[in-house]
């Protein structure tokens, strides 16, 4: 394991991942294994671990309590909320969001899948694909997750371990495809967490497996940082003006690329406003890029002495999507307080934050059967549905299944401020029932 | 690189064109720190940065100078004096502030010790009395948002922390009530009296510092690099003798090549033994130690399993 040494200066990758998986199918112990065997983990940390483990009259260490964090799991033995990870490989780091699969588990999912490249999703061999696993699929799919894995873990406890490998994968992969994954974007591996058997070594006993390590394939996979589907969209965060002696007409839009991409010279369109001017300069305090593309932060400069604000959106303007003052959506509801019609919230979505009405719930969607019941009177805490909004100002959105970024929002309990909504612009549940990824 | 505000337009003009398709890990946690930077700029009416001098707190303040570069940082820093720092960390603190023409607020400790606000702990350890001034400095500056340099690799109960981080009118966290956070919107509303606590550091890990550091060249508080000093050893760790006591009985001064991991109060964070005196020979070393940094180096954490919860629990960091 010497080649997976951590510690390497040189320039690497980030990738964004999350897992996924019910309680004690061994979610905490491979995120541990994977922490350990990256060397991740320091020896005070396993020290500690270990100590621990001996309070418990275990016999080895407990790799899952390296990742429990809270007084109240470790009391519990379970894993509460969203926990975030860090390893790394040579190749690549990884920020790993570590989703408790017990109580409440698709608002946890949809957190950790939100920004989420890739998705560990985990199987216990004995109990192969279960209703657990199809609904975490089909929120990962509404979610537009670019690529999975099947974790099929315990593989060491079944009897005819090659028949058991082969019918989860068919069976996952059947179900990835109905609900819209390629297959190269889906990929099943044989793992024992407890064991380390093809976490980060080729194990042995699985002899009918010639895929690669969990390692080898989380640092290998292609991942677009975000796929071009989409031209130029700027959210206007701040307005940079410092009015110093040095920079006294200084004006500059900071913000960060949400897609597509932005090159000096390039002609914009402002909206909502809808005019149009040149980008001259992207600066950043080391000085101008030659170009920007999804996920980095820059100060644009413009041609013209244009109003532009916080809440704006710079956009290319041939395919400039057009302002949406009423519109479709699909909701995650994350609150105790069930949703109804005529609800008043407020709507965030990039940089704007709106006042918004809830009008019609269209449809509450059934993550287990891929179908939806139209009209529900409510969205309880964890259901998914389409829902119509109306907004005091418009915002500048694409389709989520076009762009996670400019197609994502959220609805906020103007009282308390709690986030109470995971939103996606658009007929996302319809893309998943029909199979139809973009 | 080193960012000189002083720049003038025209020379901003003449700096050099970047590739701007290059994105590694670093360039994608930078670009994430600042878009959380100019998020809480633009909702958040009195800001501040927790700055204490620590390599930390230094990258944190370097990433929102350039958020907002060629403007002047729109926040004030917020200092809480345990009383019991490492000069050189004091005096590089006022060296940073003057430099970028800074705002400073100080809470001291030693104040409230004096008033009988607060007790000297028996084992005289001051890293828990920080909570009481912080809180009170947040609340009588009216600040609402307060950005702080903790990272979520650092130990089990950050891992779970958000990074905008609600909390109720007494500084309270509640891990069981936290807001999910979902894709990079942030929501930041909060009710008159509560606070929002900001990471925008939560994705780097002590080794992303480091490499973070060599490549901007961040300029640290020189206690981070290898210098004789007068130490003595206690605990497995090498302390500076100073206000907060020590050496006792049995526990010899000797000058040795030592540097420190973290910047914290001197009665319980230790210095290592080290010879590394610039960034390339910190990373080498921090690559090979197989010891947390505050596994090595923080007292205060040893307390208890729970240490870092329960003192987050209280409104700590």
């Amino acid at each position: 394991m010497s080649d997976l040494h951590v510690h390497s200066p040189r320039s690497t990758q980030l990738l964004r991942l999350a897992t996924a998986g019910s309680v004690d199918d061994g979610k905490s112990t491979l995120v541990g294994r994977l922490l350990y065997d990256t060397k991740s983990v320091l020896a005070d940390q396993i020290d500690a671990v270990t100590r621990a483990s001996v309070d418990k009259g275990l016999s080895t260490p407990d790799l899952s309590l390296l990742v429990d964090g809270l007084r109240a799991e470790r009391e519990q033995g379970i894993t509460i909320d969203v926990a975030y990870r860090y390893f790394a490989t040579p190749r690549r780091s990884f920020v790993l969001a570590d989703t408790p699969g017990h109580v409440q588990y698709t608002r946890n999912t949809v957190s950790g899948a939100s920004t989420a490249q890739m998705v560990i999703l985990l199987v216990d061999a004995r109990k192969g694909v279960i209703s657990q696993t199809r609904k975490h699929a089909a929120v990962l799919a509404l979610l537009g997750v670019p690529k999975l894995v099947l974790a099929v873990n315990k593989i060491d406890l079944v009897e005819d371990p090659a028949t058991v490998f082969a019918t989860i994968s068919a069976e996952f992969n059947s179900l990835t495809s109905s609900l819209g994954w390629a297959s190269e974007d889906v990929v099943e591996i044989p793992v024992s967490a407890l064991h380390g058997d093809n976490v980060a070594v080729r194990s042995e006993n699985t002899p009918y497996y010639d895929g690669p390590t969990l390692i080898e394939h989380l640092e290998s996979v292609p991942v677009d940082a975000e796929p071009h589907r989409v031209g130029l969209r700027f959210p206007v965060q701040y307005v940079i003006r410092p009015r110093t002696a040095e920079f006294p007409d200084y004006r500059g839009y900071a913000g960060q690329v949400a897609a597509g991409e932005v090159t000096p010279g390039d002609e914009v369109v402002i909206l909502p406003s809808g005019v149009r001017t040149t980008v001259t300069r992207i600066d950043t305090a080391d000085g101008e890029l030659d170009s920007a593309h999804a996920g980095r932060s820059v100060t644009l400069v413009l041609a013209d002495d244009v109003d532009v604000s916080r809440g704006d959106v710079i956009a290319s303007p041939s395919d400039a999507p057009e302002p949406l003052g009423e519109f479709d959506a699909t909701v995650c509801w994350l609150a105790e307080k069930p949703l109804r019609p005529g609800a008043r919230l407020l709507l965030k979505h990039g940089t704007r934050t709106t006042q918004a009405i809830v009008g019609t719930l269209v449809e509450r969607f059934n993550e287990q059967e891929l179908t939806s019941e139209p009209s529900p009177e409510s969205l309880e805490l964890n259901e998914i549905g389409k829902i119509s909004v109306r907004v005091a100002e418009p915002i500048v959105a694409d389709d989520y299944t076009v762009n996670r970024h400019t197609g994502s929002f959220l609805l906020i309990d103007p009282a308390g401020g709690n986030t109470l909504a995971a939103g996606l612009v658009g007929d996302a549940i319809a893309a998943v029932e029909l199979g139809e990824r973009v | 690189m080193t960012i000189d505000i002083s720049t003038s337009l025209a020379e901003a003009a003449a700096r050099p064109q970047l590739d701007g398709t290059q994105f590694d890990t670093l360039d994608a946690l930078e670009s994430e720190a600042i878009h959380i930077f100019r998020e809480v700029a633009g909702e958040f009416e009195r800001p501040v940065i927790l700055f204490s001098g620590g390599k930390d707190s230094t990258v944190l303040l370097h990433l929102a100078i350039k958020a907002f570069w060629p403007a002047p940082l729109p926040f004030a820093l917020l200092h809480v004096d345990t009383g019991h720092n490492l000069q050189e960390v004091l005096d590089f603190r006022d060296h940073v502030v003057a430099k970028y023409n800074l705002r400073l607020h100080v809470a001291k400790v030693e104040d409230y010790l004096a008033d009988g606000r607060l007790t000297e702990r028996p084992d005289g350890i001051r890293n828990p009395l920080q909570t009481v001034p912080l809180l009170d400095a947040i609340s009588e500056n009216r600040f609402d948002a307060v950005f702080g340099g903790a990272r979520r690799d650092e130990e089990r109960a950050r891992a779970k922390e958000r990074i905008f981080s609600l909390r109720n009118a007494f500084g309270q966290w509640d891990p069981k009530k936290q807001r999910p956070e979902l894709w990079n919107l942030y929501n930041g509303k909060h009710s008159p009296g509560e606070q929002v606590r900001v990471f925008p550091l939560s994705n780097f890990t002590e080794l992303d510092i480091w490499r973070y550091i060599a490549r901007d060249n961040v300029e640290l508080a020189s206690i981070y690099y290898a210098h004789q000093r007068e130490v003595y050893q206690r605990d497995g760790m090498w302390m500076t003798p100073g206000v907060w006591g020590g050496p006792s009985e049995g526990e010899d001064l000797q000058t040795l090549s030592v540097r420190y991991r973290t910047v914290g109060d001197g009665s319980t964070t230790g210095a290592v033994l080290s010879e590394a005196g610039d960034n390339e020979a910190i990373l080498a070393e921090v690559a090979a130690s197989r010891l947390t940094e505050r596994g090595a180096t923080r007292g205060d954490d040893r307390v208890s399993e729970a240490a870092m919860e329960d003192r987050k629990r209280e409104g700590y960091f």
